[in-house]
């Protein structure tokens, strides 16, 4: 079976380019910005969309990301709300694969079943859990590949070649590597490592290797994007939006384009490098 | 609460992925991963050297002053009229709690592996206490997180820390209490898992964890097994402990589990009520999963996690260890609940009467006594867990008594 993601690495792939994954918090500041954010997302050069499900305690989550979810959470941002807003994005968009990202506990209580059958009709295309270990996979992940979501797992520098094989087991879509042992949006990844790491991961995989953690500027995009087929960016997109909020916290006019400015940004780096297929 | 069968013995648990019925597991971010299956082996490993349980009896001989005292509290006793009230006098060991048992076993173990530094979360400051101790008294550095409302109500143990060598790190995220602490420490931890050990407090969070830190704090209820023989030639009848994160009642209940004859009393923070704010996991929350494990959990209705209250910093927590979770689904351990109010009274009756100034912790045990012994005979006995001295409350505990005093009438 062929999903969004699968089509989309793969018309990339034609291209000779890698992929820009952009991360962006749904509800933050409010469902009705977030959404204007996630329409203008494509336009303006992402590529995949990783819709962070806001969670009280995101363990894995630097403070931009933090706050981010907490803005989402006191508008009162909820599951139901951030899955019709993939609905009511794929009213204009059914090309841009969207990932969901966040913490197992809001699925839990949503139900697991119901929550793969909502957000596959939905049109959500992928889930990336963060404290879902394989250990764990018979909670979401097997459950999730069956109802033909994929399920993207996080390889970090601490995965080695023996755990690798088990990290990827269930992998579809593409492999996110984490590219620093640390919180979002904390050190910036070294590019020499990080290519190093990602021909470590395909000498495992066929599947397409993104990158991320620690990536703000189209620099750095650049520079990760030489030898990955993809390069995520969260913090900084969520940073962008908190920089345009008015004293109040609340949007402004200027808080869509400040992140659609960032992503054009980014993606022009992401587009620049000269992408050698890892 | 589900309907669970009961199991042939209650202390098997957890199976080898670490789970207690459907509780703990391992809800963990994958670069934390390989470390967590490290530190199951290194622990496995321990646990079957005769070495390594040498040295800790050692330790727990000479430095923490094991074994803690059982000791009669008869004018409580008298108070009540009932049951044989007896202490089981943890708050007596080096560092003023039953948190040291813990944290020496786990200390030995990141001497074991290599790793130079600890980082600990820390509630009313007593785990962060033990774990500054420890790493002091093994030149290991020490990193405590804690949040930033309990930084100001349990300055005296965040003096304590620093004067101890560790480094305090006030959490300003989330309610500032023990779930925030946790988070901090477990950032930390993915992004230094080279050189860092996580000395977590309670039985909590995932595998092998719940299960090592119960090992560590069994002896409590070991000795007091040993202690009852020889005071009243037979085991007690029941027995009665305060629960936040749970480890001072696991500790004493484990070893009782499966003695069907003594019932067991788990108490919960019910803060200003069980309608309003408090800290409950069993009485009002339902199983989710966060810090790694399946548990209870305080939770709205969409599973954003609520934030707890207990005048009780280190009950101040919206979980549950998952073994207790899943004791309390079996219903082999009863879970009561005080509020903020019943445990301030405790801790005067028990200060007044029996000399002992008691954290507020246990002060929630002490408070279910009232419903409990008068009902009993004479010579049932029934054992509580006072797991720590008052000494770090009596500021805050000055605070709500307000005009009243600490000297005023009962």
């Amino acid at each position: 079976m062929t999903t969004r993601i699968d089509q989309r690495f793969a018309d990339l792939k034609r291209e000779g380019r890698a992929a820009l994954v952009t991360y962006t918090m749904a509800g933050d500041p409010d469902t009705r910005t977030s959404l204007e954010i996630l329409k203008a997302l494509p336009k303006a050069g992402a590529d995949v969309i990783e819709l962070g499900m806001p969670f009280t305690d995101p363990m894995a989550d630097g403070p931009a990301i933090q706050a981010g979810g907490l803005r989402a959470l006191n508008a009162g941002q909820t599951m139901i709300k951030t899955l019709g807003m993939v609905r009511a994005f794929r009213k204009g968009d059914s090309a841009t694969p969207i990932v969901l990202m966040g913490y197992y506990n809001p699925i839990y209580i949503y139900g697991v079943m119901k929550f793969l059958a909502d957000a596959k009709a939905a049109g959500v295309d992928g889930l990336i859990v963060v404290d879902l270990p394989p250990e764990e996979d018979e909670e979401l992940c097997i459950p999730a590949l069956k109802a033909g979501l994929n399920f993207i797992r996080l390889a970090t520098p601490t995965t080695d070649d023996r755990r690798l094989p088990a990290v990827l087991a269930n992998t579809s879509g593409f492999v996110y590597y984490v590219s620093i042992t640390g919180i979002t949006g904390s050190a910036a990844p070294d590019a020499d490592k990080v290519h190093a790491a990602v021909t470590r991961i395909k000498r495992h995989t066929r599947l397409p290797v993104a990158v991320g953690f620690g990536v703000r500027t189209a620099k750095q995009a650049r520079a990760i994007a030489q030898g990955a087929e993809g390069v995520a960016v969260g913090s900084a997109l969520v940073n962008a939006v908190k920089d345009s909020l008015d004293r109040k916290g609340k949007a402004t006019a200027r808080t869509v384009k400040a992140v659609a400015v960032l992503v054009a940004e980014l993606a022009r780096g992401v587009r620049g490098a000269k992408h050698k297929s890892p | 609460m589900t309907v669970v069968q009961q199991p042939n013995s209650f202390r098997t648990g957890p199976d080898e992925r670490g789970h207690f019925g459907i509780y703990g597991g391992r809800f963990v971010a994958e670069t934390l991963m390989p470390l967590i299956l490290e530190l199951e082996k290194a622990y496995a490993e321990a646990k079957a050297d005769p070495a390594f349980k040498k040295e800790m009896d050692g330790h727990l001989k000479n430095y923490v002053g094991r074994p803690s005292p059982l000791c009669l509290a008869e004018r409580l006793t008298k108070h009540f009229g009932g049951a044989k009230i007896y202490f089981k006098r943890e708050d007596l060991n080096h560092t003023g709690a039953h948190k040291v048992n813990n944290v020496l076993g786990q200390i030995m173990l990141a001497r074991r592996m290599g790793k130079p530094r600890v980082i600990a979360e820390t509630g009313a400051g007593m785990h962060g206490v033990a774990t500054a101790t420890m790493c002091a008294k093994f030149g290991l550095e020490c990193i405590v997180f804690m949040g930033a409302l309990d930084v100001a109500r349990q300055q005296p143990n965040v003096l304590r820390m620093q004067a101890l060598g560790a480094q305090v790190r006030p959490v300003e995220s989330g309610a500032k209490t023990l779930k925030d602490a946790m988070n901090e420490a477990l950032r930390d931890w993915v992004t230094n898992v080279s050189n860092t050990f996580y000395c977590i407090g309670t039985v909590a969070g995932p595998h092998p964890y719940p299960m090592m830190v119960r090992d560590f704090q069994c002896i409590i209820g070991e000795e007091t097994r040993a202690q009852m023989q020889e005071a009243e030639g037979r085991l007690p009848d029941s027995l009665i402990a305060c629960i936040g994160g749970g480890s001072n009642a696991m500790g004493l209940f484990h070893p009782f589990l499966d003695d069907r004859g003594v019932d067991i009393y788990g108490v919960e923070a019910a803060g200003h009520g069980l309608k309003k704010k408090h800290a409950a996991s069993v009485a009002g929350g339902r199983p989710g999963v966060l810090h790694g494990n399946r548990t209870y959990l305080l939770m709205k209705d969409d599973g954003q996690i609520e934030e707890a209250h207990s005048i009780s910093a280190g009950l101040d927590y919206p979980g549950i260890g998952p073994e207790h979770a899943w004791l309390a689904d079996l219903g082999r351990v009863k879970f009561l609940s005080a509020t903020d109010k019943e445990a301030l009274a405790a801790f005067q009756l028990c200060s007044r009467l029996e000399g002992i100034i008691p954290a507020l912790e246990p002060c929630h045990a002490l408070a279910r006594l009232g419903d409990i012994a008068p009902s009993k005979p004479a010579d049932h006995l029934l054992v509580v867990n006072l797991s720590g001295r008052g000494d770090k409350d009596l500021d805050s505990v000055a605070k709500h008594l307000g005009d009243k005093g600490l000297g005023g009438k009962l």
